[in-house]
């Protein structure tokens, strides 16, 4: 070692001692200064650090209800729940994403599609370790494989949940609705808290009016959750209150046997319990499987029902708009006796025409030929019923005033919405000249009065306006308001307390009767010879075993110009007649009312009548075998 | 004659003791965990033993091949290192992997308190800039890694060194400015990740899920213990995964989240003491070597606890330093205990 140069030890240990000294202080101070940070963080601001190491920590999960179930008037079950299984992937936990996929792909049945969607979603900015669905509606083959398999596949999750089921599918479609996937604009409208848990909400029919009742109301669970989102512990527990339970007044077997009637055809069947006013049967035909709506139905399913010509998803029970042709005579004529315009015993001669004073058009009846032959001969209201004279009811219309003819109109609900609880029901259209001046621009013709009086033109009515009009006459005038619901577990909010309507007031009782007994001639008065026997006897009255009574109607679908002949069988089936017919039975003391729509039918009485004795028979001909 | 210091020792041995018992919540009561931290300790207190039993002359003697050897290790980690998570630091020998930039924060300050052995103190001008350059050639490489943490550490323990041998105040002054003038061009020189760290640390909450989440979940179980903490087992920030390395360089979050403000200030005071019975060993030192390398262990002892400290509060951007001898793996106990084991030696042969 080099020799030393002068180092004096004394100078050096005190300028040590000095430097270890302020050192020392230095090291005092950085404490202090750690000291008090540690001081500022766990005391001074230990409650937000509370709160936050809280909120990491605990999560109230919101827990769905399950929602109440809809059964028909016999305790059969309409809407259900059912557990469905769904598998899903925790990305976060899983080291080869396109292994794991492999792996399952040989115990379910995996689409392309399954994964693509899968994929899309857990693109989708989403907390950490929240699982992603792979495929819903696995199998139980497929859940008990992915049990046994499951310590193969972490991050693999099988849960299950409740989903409606509709055990009948389409019969009941239109109906009930059904409930789909709660979407953005639904999301903006129902309550966040009720629905934080939801999945689906009840879309038309009585799932959309019963909606809130049939809902529940959710609970909540806290839970202690690690920082992987895991849960570690179930803090507490506040369950969840199921919806209600409700029964409609729909008879199961009556819908079924109103869907047989129609069968392949595009229409509609509305029957009513005349005593009650209660919707015993309400189909709308095509329809289709509110299941779809459910599980998940795809772009193209939808496109198709959506575009279909024949419109299964448009209910054409409520929101049908038809003008209702001839079934609107009864109404005319008891307008016509209420003001006084005619009486039971007034006849007027039928010749197959009809034309306004000093006016060239000529309105024809419907027995009317190219020969100018035709017509009814002498005609009495009864007969003008039974026959259905378009002519006598051309002669009524124009006598009566429009406005009088609107305003008994509405008396039987026309025009209006008047079922309790029907979703969504169109009011249809009762036009009178203001309404016309308003709508149209144009003033009111003598010749909508013509029109008005075999209802057409610019009348509008739905199958179920027209069974709740059948019901109103099967009652002599008392308006019981047509609705589904026939008992819940507690009583319903959206119920609201049942009154009667105001019964329609102008008609003496003897006119409803003499009414009535026209319209049990449409269907019984046979065998009295060539252009003497009611309009639908031929057809369904030869063999019928109790008292009904009806009345057929044609509702034009497109306008047969000025002298313009035609042929039925040319015009595109499409533009052809609705055929329509309403009845109640037994005539006299009615129990069942209904309204049959056959879209492009044709004849009421010959298409549409026979359907509407097929559901009359199916209700009263096991009472009638009973006694 | 058994060469040690008792009163050092049973205050070593309290913080060790504390810290496993604080390891064994952390590690959410896993034995291998813990036997694991056991054998490393028992190493590092073996080291230590071994250590205080060989004189400070013998430590004078070899310093300048330790030095240089520790030196050219590390220059050998940069050419044939393994690479872990993107750095150089390790070095694979039969048997054991090792990081040889632990034995420059020996290394560094015995050649620095070599080198003024036998000058005269306080250093000139010349003498500054030889000991500067025994600081920083290694520091230099140790960033080079690169390993900026480990780095700053390795030339810190240098500099303590030429503080405690009565560098001019002015100097110190002027080397204050001088970072300060130099901060925003270094700032430049930083990886991207370096730079989140430190814009993390004045803005914590810019990125939550991000750069940020580790030091607002560490603030968050600091502060969620409050006076008496949360109890031990019981902290909900490390026990359900909120807090990350809560083992390992976050572990004061855990004595702070379970056993609150009074458990922080304990640690605190016991290091504080260990500091003040170094501090007291270094001044009654005869030598200069020797009261130079006690001095300045102790300060960077003290660093490396005021860095982990306070980055875990979010008060120093996040640096990769555990917390002194209750952090769990690495080899820094061992190199800390090595450490305690000069200043045992010093301590030792009061009459060098």
């Amino acid at each position: 070692m080099a020799p030393a140069p002068l180092k004096d030890q004394r100078i050096e240990r005190a300028l040590f001692f000095n430097r270890a000294v302020i050192a020392f202080l230095g090291v005092l101070a950085l404490t202090g200064v750690l000291a008090g940070r540690y001081l500022e963080l766990q005391v001074f601001e230990h409650e937000t650090y509370r709160v936050r190491s809280d909120n990491n920590r605990i999560q109230t999960q919101p827990l769905p209800p399950s929602r109440g179930l809809i059964f028909d008037r016999n305790g059969v079950p309409l809407a259900e729940n059912r557990a469905i299984y769904e598998l899903a992937i925790v990305r976060e936990r899983i080291a080869d994403l396109d292994h794991t996929i492999t792996e399952l792909a040989l115990l379910v049945d995996l689409t392309a599609e399954d994964v693509e969607r899968y994929e899309r979603n857990d693109a989708r900015k989403r907390r950490p370790y929240s699982p992603v669905m792979l495929k819903s509606q696995l199998t139980e083959q497929e859940v008990a494989l992915l049990a046994v398999n499951r310590h193969r596949l972490p991050g693999v999750e099988v849960s299950s949940r409740q989903v409606r089921n509709y055990p009948f599918g389409e019969l009941f479609a239109h109906v009930l609705g059904s409930v789909r996937r709660i979407n953005e604009r639904d999301a903006r409208q129902l309550d966040t808290g009720r629905y934080a848990a939801t999945d689906f909400v009840g879309k038309r029919g009585v799932e959309k009016f019963y909606e809130s009742s049939l809902h529940g109301e959710p609970g909540s669970q806290r839970v202690e959750i690690d920082a992987h989102g895991r849960i570690r512990a179930t803090l507490d527990v506040e369950p969840a209150r199921a919806g209600h339970n409700i029964s409609l007044q729909i008879d199961n077997r009556l819908q079924i046997a109103a869907s047989a009637a129609l069968g392949e055809r595009r229409g509609s069947i509305v029957a009513i319990d005349a005593r009650s006013g209660g919707v015993l049967a309400m189909v709308s035909n095509p329809g289709y499987d509110p299941n779809l709506f459910v599980t998940g139905i795809s772009a193209e399913e939808y496109q198709a029902l959506s575009q279909s010509r024949d419109t299964p998803l448009f209910n054409r029970a409520i929101n049908g708009q038809y003008a209702p042709g001839s079934t609107f005579k009864p109404v005319v004529g008891l307008a016509g006796l209420s003001h006084g315009k005619i009486s039971w015993d007034e006849i007027i001669e039928d010749l197959g025409y009809f034309k306004l004073p000093e006016q060239n058009r000529v309105y024809r009846d419907w027995s009317w030929t190219r020969e100018n032959t035709g017509g009814q001969g002498k005609v009495d209201l009864t007969r003008a019923i039974y026959r259905s004279s378009n002519v006598y009811f051309y002669d009524l219309g124009t006598r009566l005033d429009a406005n009088d003819i609107a305003g008994f109109a509405r008396q039987f609900g026309l025009g209006q919405r008047t079922a309790v609880d029907v979703a969504d029901a169109s009011a249809g259209l009762v036009p009178d000249p203001i309404w016309k001046r308003g709508a149209k621009g144009e003033v009111w013709y003598p010749g909508d009065n013509v029109n008005y009086g075999i209802g057409q033109g610019d009348l509008l009515v739905t199958p179920l306006q027209l069974a709740t009009m059948a019901t109103i006459i099967a009652n002599r005038g008392r308006f019981l308001a047509p609705r589904l619901l026939l008992s819940s577990d507690e009583p319903l909010e959206e119920f609201k307390a049942y009154t009667e309507l105001p019964r329609v007031v102008g008609p003496a009782p003897n006119d409803w009767e003499q009414m009535v007994d026209a319209m049990e001639d449409v269907v019984h008065r046979g065998r009295k010879g060539y252009g003497q026997n009611g309009t639908a006897w031929a057809y369904i009255g030869r063999d019928i075993p109790y008292r009904m009574a009806g009345k057929s109607g044609t509702a034009q679908v497109v306008e047969i110009r000025q002298g313009e002949e035609y042929d039925e069988e040319e015009l595109d089936e499409y533009r052809r007649k609705h055929a329509w017919f309403i009845a109640f039975a037994p005539a006299d003391k009615p129990q069942l009312a209904l309204a049959v729509l056959v879209e492009n039918g044709g004849g009421g009485s010959s298409v549409a009548g026979p359907v509407a004795r097929e559901v009359m028979d199916a209700y009263l001909l096991p009472q009638i075998a009973r006694q | 004659m058994f060469a040690w210091d008792p009163p050092l020792l049973l205050m070593l041995a309290m913080v060790i003791g504390f810290g496993l018992i604080v390891l064994y919540s952390a590690a959410d009561r896993n034995l291998n965990t813990l036997t694991s931290q056991l054998v490393r300790i028992g190493l590092g207190l073996s080291v230590m033993l071994v250590a205080a039993q060989l004189p400070p002359r013998f430590y004078l003697r070899w310093t300048p091949v330790f030095y240089m050897l520790s030196v050219a290790l590390v220059a050998l980690v940069l050419t044939n290192g393994v690479t872990v998570n993107g750095s150089q630091r390790w070095l694979q020998l039969p048997g054991l992997r090792f990081q040889p930039s632990e034995l420059l924060k020996l290394a560094v300050p015995m050649m620095v308190a070599w080198y003024f052995h036998d000058r005269p103190l306080p250093p000139g001008l010349g003498s500054l800039l030889v000991a500067l350059t025994i600081c920083l050639v290694p520091a230099a490489l140790v960033v080079l890694q690169p390993d900026l943490g480990t780095g700053i550490l390795v030339a810190t323990s240098g500099a303590a060194v030429i503080l405690l041998a009565g560098l001019p105040w002015r100097y110190v002054l002027g080397a204050l400015l001088l970072a300060g003038a130099a901060a925003p061009v270094a700032w430049y020189g930083l990886q991207d990740y370096q730079k989140q760290r430190i814009l993390t640390l004045f803005d914590p909450e810019s990125d939550p899920l991000g750069a940020g989440w580790n030091i607002s979940q560490a603030t968050t179980a600091i502060g969620s213990g409050g006076l008496e903490g949360k109890g031990l087992f019981k902290g909900t920030q490390s026990h359900l995964d909120f807090l990350p390395e809560s083992d390992t360089d976050f572990i004061i979050a855990v004595i702070g989240e379970e056993l609150g403000f009074m458990g922080v200030l304990f640690v605190l005071l016991l290091y504080l003491t260990i500091v003040v019975r170094c501090l007291y060993t270094a001044s009654l030192a005869k030598q200069t070597y020797s009261r130079l390398l006690s001095g300045a262990l102790t300060l960077t002892f003290f660093v490396y606890v005021f860095v982990n400290v306070a980055m875990v509060s979010g008060m120093l951007p996040v640096v990769g330093v555990p917390l002194p001898l209750i952090s769990y793996g690495g080899t820094s106990a061992i190199t800390l205990l090595a450490g305690f084991g000069i200043i045992m030696s010093i301590y030792s042969h009061k009459s060098w």
